[in-house]
């Protein structure tokens, strides 16, 4: 079934960094604007499934080797762990701090500890979803 | 976090670092990692002696979940300290033994230590908790540590037969203990044991008590291997030996002697409580030892002889109920039962313990455990020989050692039972010294038999698969040590009985004393002709005399049915749970989808609408309402007509794309109501779900209609415009019944102050309910586990059966 598809593959090449770089900012803004984990990890799987429709999935392994598996188990480990760090402060489980900081280039910045919660999110919906698509698109 | 939880804990936190030990120091035995623990926690417990030992306690506290009357509380007191102390101690020589018992190259070492600390930690929770559900989750650990220590050579199927078996038991005697411990809950409003028994008058008086006794007790008689329940301890020796002398003599099967002791100030004021726990001890005492004598497996001796030796202390117990029963300590004789069980907990588990080594001794050295192919064996292991003359004398009630004088102040113990007016006691009371002196002397005679048909007789070096020779030194430690309590307890029976025995009986029976008082323990060799001397020499002539001629009587075993056992029972009610069940599933479970979202969504019609007709929750106000603006009614159109197409749709690719864009239609619904997270999620979720439909594609089976009857198609439509008018009705009802006032205010206004954000949804996801996401994404994973599994599981069949070929 594989046709030589080049114009949507040199869109590809070029939107998905886009998309990537949206997805990220999505990420970011989470807590202020619309975003956050779950939307930008959606945004980044969906990058990675038109390279996928774009070309096939044995290419795309060899561009992106991850074990999406794992990327879950990491992204739970972020959660768990964020929400355990309370612990060791006497709080109850999961809860954020978070402070501003004055950072270089991004001046007045906020940091929360809820970003590395968000991380977890984020890293499991990849997972998730790029585990669930390689391994049927895989059986193929 | 105090020291004390910190020594409960520690041995699952040691647990963690063993596979890590094991892997980098290879040419150490793990073993020796662990040694250090139980040892160092034994002299850290004993410093508790100088508290108890004058009736004092040590609570410590850590909050987990205050709401609900849960907090980890660890106390100790003069019972929990006795068992710490014997988990502790035992669980050093256990370890000890074992170093030389398994052998690093051929056994798996990092999971047994694993294992053993799991159940070491576990157990040391149950005797310390001081709330009722702590000490359930700590009981149930000890059940599954268990469990997978009798598993532990997983590769046998009758250790995993045996496992699956004490598994099924105790478990089903833990739940039963939940339910007593939520039935107690309801009576006296607190989960704290300490709060429980000064509330006891209350108890007894409530119409649940008699319900929350029995599944108490269902609890301790399972753990406890008593009368039916003993079946799965004989199989439990499956596992390796340093675990049942570990497990199966010292500890876990004591958990619930400690449960009824524990328990015995709530519940003893009745007579029934008295009655059972004396009754079904003394009953699996009989039944026990009588047992024991059949047996030609060295192990299943003594597993059979511990479930009647627990028999015989869960009857003493019972007996010394009694004293809380009358009220009153001035009938001494009630005491000494409870003196006698004490005495005879820590006595068993030193002569037990070093039995079990002393099995594990000839196991290893000679490759059998069967006693008729064992003999003559005392010219080659003289050091084993003694100990296992010594540990068996004590457990037939031999003087001078320990297991005398606990049977002596046993024989007291059931012969007041007796003169009791507890339920008709004076006229079937008579029963228990018949029964209690019967089983002794079936307890003297397996004794005998262990030792004597193993060391004395023939030799048959034909049958042997090694030639025997004396164990090594590391062996021999640990029995040794646990033969010379024994002797020491004998001689000197008075060591403990300040320290250890007094503050256990103190707390079993609270009541009975002032504050600050102690019971008076004096056990002595020498009572005068009583009773109770004259029963020990009958049980010595009669026993020595049914030894000499065994071959003559032994027949009566045969004679029992063995259809009748109780493992029979067991076995075929196992088969018939599995035979119903399966019958069951099949009947529902045909492996269409579809037939299971057709269960789903009529149970969900069913349950909803059959609530909001008998509740009378339907309520239309369409006073608030907005307007119905243009653009919604169009987009509401589209949606219509591409969900009715989706049913006409020839093609499965025309489907897919009319439920995409049904799905790309509600993202705007989420656009014009203004929430475009909602509206993000809907269009990249619809995006990725799209292309997944269109790379499973080919997998999906051929769209056939015409399988489908016209009678299964009205049902779908009855269905789902079931399912339509359900969730229209609850969503109106819903905006119409508004109860309490919408909790967004408290988002709108928080957000920033506690949160530190503007997004309220993000917040919410990430702290407010933070709880919530966590295990939406462990959900996730499981799913996406789940799917990675049956994909690649399928995957391989089909590779094998290509091999096949």
């Amino acid at each position: 079934m594989k046709t030589n598809d080049i114009i949507l593959q040199t869109v590809t090449k070029f939107t998905l960094f886009v998309i990537i770089l949206f997805s990220i900012h999505l990420f970011f803004a989470g807590h202020y604007y619309p975003g956050g984990g779950f939307i930008g990890g959606l945004m980044t799987s969906g990058a990675i499934v038109l390279l996928l429709l774009a070309f096939d999935i044995k290419t795309v392994k060899m561009i992106l080797p991850v074990d999406y598996l794992k990327v879950v188990a990491v992204g739970l480990l972020f959660a768990i762990g964020t929400g355990a760090g309370a612990l060791f402060f006497d709080k109850p489980f999961l809860t954020h701090a978070y402070t501003y900081a004055y950072l270089p280039l991004l001046g007045k910045t906020s940091l929360h500890t809820a970003v590395l919660f968000d991380t977890g999110v984020f890293l499991v919906v990849i997972g998730v979803t790029m585990t669930i698509i390689q391994t049927i698109g895989e059986s193929e | 976090m105090s020291l004390l939880h910190l020594a409960v804990l520690s041995p699952l936190l040691l647990a963690i670092l063993i596979p890590f030990l094991h892997k980098y120091f290879k040419s150490i035995h793990t073993g020796w990692f662990l040694l250090p623990l139980p040892a160092v926690l034994f002299a850290y417990f004993l410093q508790f002696i100088s508290t108890t030992g004058h009736g004092g306690t040590v609570m410590e506290t850590v909050p987990w979940i205050s709401s609900l009357g849960i907090d980890f509380t660890l106390k100790v007191d003069g019972l929990g300290l006795l068992f710490a102390l014997l988990i502790t101690g035992i669980g050093a020589l256990v370890v000890l033994y074992s170093i030389y018992y398994l052998n690093p190259d051929k056994e798996k070492l990092n999971t047994f230590y694993v294992y053993l600390l799991l159940f070491m930690g576990a157990m040391l929770g149950v005797v310390l908790s001081d709330n009722l559900i702590v000490l359930y989750t700590f009981w149930e650990l000890t059940s599954f540590s268990s469990f997978l220590l009798i598993g532990y050579w997983n590769d046998r199927e009758r250790s995993r037969y045996g496992a699956q078996k004490s598994m099924l038991i105790t478990v089903f005697g833990g739940l039963s203990m939940l339910a007593g411990i939520l039935m107690l809950y309801i009576i006296t409003g607190t989960f704290s044991i300490s709060e429980t028994i000064e509330m006891s008058n209350e108890v007894v008086n409530h119409p649940l008590f008699t319900a929350t006794l029995i599944l108490f007790l269902l609890g301790a008689f399972t753990k406890s291997a008593q009368f039916p329940f003993h079946i799965w301890l004989p199989d439990a020796m499956e596992a390796p030996t340093p675990v049942s002398a570990y497990l199966h003599s010292a500890t876990m099967v004591k958990a619930g002697i400690y449960l009824v002791a524990r328990m015995t100030p709530v519940f003893a004021h009745s007579g029934t409580w008295v009655w059972l726990v004396a009754g079904v001890g003394v009953i699996t005492l009989f039944w026990g030892s009588f047992s024991a004598v059949k047996q030609t497996d060295l192990k299943a001796i003594l597993a059979f002889s511990t479930v009647s030796q627990l028999g015989m202390i869960m009857s003493l117990l019972g007996a010394g109920a009694a004293a809380l029963h009358y009220g009153t300590i001035e009938d001494g004789y009630y005491i000494v039962a409870v003196t006698a069980a004490v005495f005879h907990l820590i006595n068993h588990a030193t002569f037990k313990g070093s039995l079990f080594m002393v099995t594990g001794i000839i196991d290893h050295e000679t490759g059998t455990r069967d006693i008729r192919k064992l003999g003559g064996l005392m010219n080659f292991m003289p050091i084993t020989f003694t100990l296992a003359i010594i540990g068996t004398f004590s457990m037939a009630g031999i003087p001078p050692f320990n297991g005398f004088l606990s049977k002596e102040m046993f024989f007291t113990g059931m012969l007041r039972i007796a003169e009791m007016d507890i339920f008709n006691m004076d006229t079937w009371g008579i029963l228990f010294p018949i029964i209690a002196w019967t089983a002794s002397v079936f307890t003297f005679l397996y004794s005998m038999m262990y030792v004597f048909k193993t060391f004395m007789g023939k030799y048959q070096p034909e049958k042997l698969e090694t030639k025997p020779h004396e164990a090594p030194i590391g062996m021999l430690i640990s029995p040794v040590i646990l033969a010379s309590l024994v002797i020491i307890f004998g001689i000197f029976p008075n060591v403990l009985s300040h320290s250890i025995i007094s503050p256990a009986m103190g707390s079993i029976l609270p009541s009975l004393l002032e504050n600050g008082e102690g019971f008076d323990v004096h056990i002595s060799h020498w009572h005068g002709p009583t009773a109770e001397l004259f029963m020990t020499i009958g049980v010595i002539t009669i026993g020595i005399l049914l030894y000499k001629f065994m071959p003559k009587w032994a027949g009566i075993y045969s004679k029992f049915p063995s259809r009748m056992s109780f493992n029979r029972f067991y076995d075929r009610g196992l088969e018939l749970v599995e035979l119903t069940s399966k019958n069951i599933t099949r009947s529902y479970m045909t492996g269409f989808i579809r037939t299971y979202l057709v269960y789903i969504f009529t149970f969900f019609i069913l349950a909803l609408a059959s609530t909001l007709i008998f509740k009378n929750a339907f309520k239309l106000d369409m006073s608030d309402v907005a307007p119905i603006r243009f653009f919604e009614v169009v987009l509401v159109l589209i949606m219509a007509i591409s969900a009715i197409t989706i049913l006409f749709a020839k093609s499965r690719l025309t489907s897919i794309i009319l439920l995409g864009a049904v799905g790309y239609t509600v993202a705007l619904f989420f656009v014009l109501f203004r929430a475009p997270d909602l509206a993000l999620t809907q269009l990249v979720i619809e995006t990725v779900s799209v292309s997944l439909f269109l790379l499973a594609f080919y997998h999906l089976p051929q769209i056939r209609r015409n399988e489908e009857r016209i009678r299964f198609r009205a049902t779908n439509a009855l269905i789902s415009i079931g399912v339509g008018a359900i969730v229209t009705m609850i969503a109106l009802s819903a905006h119409s019944n508004k109860i309490f006032g919408s909790i967004s205010e408290y988002y709108v206004e928080n957000t920033y102050k506690k949160a530190g954000g503007e997004n309220m949804v993000n917040v919410i996801l990430v702290d407010f309910r933070g709880f919530d996401t966590m295990f939406e994404i462990t959900v996730l994973g499981i799913a996406a586990l789940g799917i990675f599994a049956m994909i690649k599981l399928r995957l391989t069949r089909g590779k094998e059966l290509d091999e096949n070929k």
